[in-house]
């Protein structure tokens, strides 16, 4: 008789949501790393939806072919999307080789979680490496915040018969948005690469093989391909659209 | 039973034998996913858009459905999350759709705002 009722409570007690238990069976780090990055979503659709709003309302808008068409050392023009085309594959590319950090973390294999930790570092490095130069080049045609190029530089951003008023101040709404956008995403990918560096030194120091599970290793590549899902949308909104 | 709820204290990462999970061939499989859209985009803006093969008003639209696609790809398989609990995936996603309702309110605005700029510069 005894038994039988102690059964029935364990069977109530066993539903995912009557407590004692993670209903999502997710770890605690790991569902607010997950909330954090909702936050993070809706402050980046903020600023693309801006972005959109403000260029919707525009007569003209500088045309993405003719802005960006240069590979920055290489060559000055007639080039579109090669350089940053780059700039995406390096990105998928470090988000695989955390993903694949994150699969060796699951077979608890320290050293292949060294090995594309270090290639994932390597990719957020060479993507900031690319997007100084992105930057500088733009800088260097005269673009910056509350800065546009001079009236023939501006021309050629334009396709034919946009009178010049219209194309300063779309321009300079171009020039703070995109730097705005790009700079704080850049800002994400910089953080990212640290917090990359801070959990490899970790995983060398054996501090997630002593605790058993290379879940920190897997909360970081949650951020870490949050930023490439953002770079996906920056890279739609202002490079092709 | 008592162990079975141990278990899932214990067991940090939630991943269970039953569970799907990423693998090598899964992984890469994404991966050429991912890149293959891209490159369709590449073709798109480099050669079917400025030779009009595409329609103009449908180029944009493109853009933003083979975008989503990525996205969906990137956080149903990178980011696990179509292995996650389906309770939990609903608690991500379905915050998203207040976005929509942004885009859905700027763009209208922003079509106000064209109109009184031409009425207001001439």
């Amino acid at each position: 008789m005894s038994t039988v009722a102690t059964q029935q409570i364990d069977e109530i007690k066993s539903t995912p949501w009557s407590g004692g238990r993670s209903p999502f069976e997710a770890e605690y780090g790991k569902i607010m790393m997950w909330f954090f990055l909702l936050s993070d979503a809706f402050t980046f659709s903020s600023l693309l939806i801006s972005y959109g709003a403000l260029r919707f309302s525009s007569a003209a808008w500088p045309a993405p072919s003719l802005v960006f068409q240069s590979i920055p050392g290489m060559v000055d023009k007639g080039q579109p999307l090669v350089f940053v085309g780059l700039m995406t594959l390096i990105l998928i590319l470090s988000s695989v080789t955390m993903v694949l950090a994150v699969e060796a973390g699951h077979r608890n294999s320290k050293k292949e979680v060294v090995k594309f930790m270090i290639f994932t570092i390597i990719g957020g490095f060479m993507f900031l490496g690319c997007q100084a130069l992105e930057w500088t080049h733009l800088h260097t045609e005269g673009f910056w915040w509350g800065h546009i190029p001079n009236k023939e530089t501006l021309e050629e951003f334009f396709k034919h018969g946009v009178p010049l008023l219209q194309q300063q101040h779309s321009s300079q709404q171009f020039a703070n948005l995109f730097f705005t956008i790009t700079g704080f995403h850049g800002f994400h990918v910089f953080s990212g690469v640290i917090i990359n560096i801070i959990i490899t030194l970790n995983v060398l120091a054996g501090t997630y093989e002593r605790r058993g599970s290379y879940l920190m290793v897997e909360k970081i590549g949650l951020y870490w391909h949050f930023v490439d899902l953002v770079w996906v949308f920056v890279f739609t909104f202002f490079y092709l659209v | 039973m008592s162990s079975e709820i141990t278990n899932v204290h214990t067991d940090e990462a939630g991943h269970h034998g039953e569970h799907e999970t990423m693998t090598k061939k899964r992984i890469y499989q994404v991966l050429y996913i991912l890149l293959g859209i891209t490159a369709v985009e590449f073709i798109i803006a480099l050669v079917l858009a400025p030779h009009q093969i595409v329609p103009q008003v449908l180029v944009n639209p493109i853009y933003i459905i083979l975008t989503l696609f990525k996205a969906f790809y990137i956080v149903a398989y990178f980011m696990h999350l179509k292995f996650e609990k389906i309770g939990f995936a609903l608690a991500i996603i379905l915050p998203i759709l207040f976005i929509i309702g942004l885009i859905l309110v700027l763009t209208n605005e922003s079509h106000y705002w064209i109109d009184l700029r031409k009425t207001i510069l001439g």
